[in-house]
């Protein structure tokens, strides 16, 4: 159960997929302008990070993994490592999950589908979900509660990094900003000087 | 001809992935510790990306476009597990610390986003200069950015086959110099690119936003 905590605690904080890996980086600077979409956006993929990242644990651990197929084809598994696949099988597990969880969304909790609206297609491209799975694959969790701790701590990151991103551009458009670093650039600093914040995290030992 | 070479010209500077279009975001800052991971990094994308769009545009006829996605992501991964292997095999401790990034290529938006935009549209040809381009302008900023954080946050600079090479004389360093860590930390690479933004836009007056 600790181990549960403290991988959600460092995944939002001390590894903050934003802060400290720059994933999602794209849409987080697109989305950004104002505090209303940037909750929908980020609210599509505390959603997704939360299914994709077990859905692609299981796929790593029973199909793609050196000898992960043992409990098709017996002792012939051993040798047989797939993982080279594994870029092409999770970005099909992502798209096809995006598309599933429309779908679902949209039957089910209609208000939901509305406010998430183009964000949830554009979701299959967002590297912070492509990052979360290969993260995962990477750090060899050991059970799929680990997993998906991991990818709902990782997507809450995104959550509070682009919600903060987004009410300091709204407070800046009133400011006076050199006029070559308006926009693009002054967010970059501004995030810079969030990710600084969010350094501090770093000396937490979990 | 020169149509062609505009192609190719124009994202260096007026039509930057990296800091006008803002596209690759995530790679340009994270793989930028080293100048030899961001030319690594820069040339796998220009294979990645000239390459789909040369593929992309010789389909771009006979695919429907409803599902013209899902094809572009699976040229792109077939493409970046092509990088990825020879990566792994050639050059071992760099693919060790690219780590996902190479992994990361496929929903780099860089190369989905010329493929929507020019290669749906455009002849072969045409959209090879374009991923060149492209990739180009995207290798110019990854290496201004690691230089300055190389040369500032370790005092050298790394080239493929040559090595760290040291940059700041060592007289500095006895005189009391310090190497700035937070260089290589993840927010001075924000910093960066905001300042290179900053530094582009006041040279180039029409690029400002409102």
């Amino acid at each position: 159960m600790q181990d549960l905590v403290n991988i959600f605690v460092k995944s939002i904080f001390i590894d903050n997929m934003v802060f400290a890996y720059f994933l999602g980086m794209c849409s987080y600077l697109a989305v950004s302008k104002t505090v209303k979409t940037a909750t929908g956006l980020g609210l599509a993929v505390v959603f997704v990070l939360g299914i994709t990242v077990p859905v692609n644990y299981l796929l790593e651990n029973y199909i793609l993994k050196k000898g992960a197929l043992e409990w098709l084809i017996g002792d012939q598994a051993a040798t047989l490592d797939l993982s080279f696949l594994s870029f092409i099988m999770f970005i099909a597990v992502i798209a096809s999950m995006v598309q599933l969880v429309e779908m679902v969304v949209e039957k089910f909790a209609p208000s939901l589908y509305t406010s998430l609206g183009i964000f949830l297609p554009l979701i299959a491209v967002n590297c912070a979900i492509l990052g979360g799975a290969l993260f995962m694959q990477e750090r060899e969790y050991t059970s799929i509660g680990e997993a998906t701790v991991f990818g709902l701590g990782s997507g809450i990151g995104f959550f509070l990094a682009i919600i903060g991103i987004a009410a300091i551009r709204e407070k800046i458009r009133y400011s006076e900003v050199p006029a070559p670093l308006r926009g693009i650039g002054i967010t970059f600093i501004a995030t810079g000087l969030m990710a600084i914040a969010f350094m501090t995290f770093m000396g937490i030992k979990l | 001809m020169a149509k062609n070479m505009k192609l190719v010209t124009s994202p260096l500077n007026l039509n930057n992935p990296i800091l006008v279009q803002v596209l690759g975001i995530c790679s340009a800052l994270a793989i930028t510790v080293k100048v030899e991971y961001a030319i690594i990094m820069s040339v796998s994308v220009l294979f990645v990306m000239a390459f789909a769009n040369v593929i992309m545009s010789l389909l771009r006829n006979t695919i429907p476009s409803r599902i013209r996605i899902i094809v572009q992501l699976v040229i792109i991964a077939a493409l970046v597990i092509l990088v990825d292997q020879v990566l792994k095999a050639y050059l071992y401790d760099v693919s060790k610390q690219l780590s996902v990034f190479v992994g990361l290529i496929i929903t780099n938006c860089i190369i989905m986003g010329r493929l929507e935009a020019f290669a749906l549209g455009n002849k072969p040809f045409e959209s090879f200069l374009d991923g060149v381009g492209n990739a180009g302008g995207y290798a110019l900023i990854l290496i201004i950015i690691a230089f300055v954080r190389e040369v500032f946050g370790s005092g050298t600079v790394t080239l493929p086959g040559l090595g760290e090479l040291p940059v700041i004389p060592q007289a500095f360093y006895d005189f009391g110099y310090q190497n700035n860590g937070l260089m290589i930390l993840p927010p001075a690479a924000l910093i960066v690119v905001g300042v290179i933004i900053w530094v582009q836009r006041s040279m180039t007056r029409e690029l400002i936003e409102d």
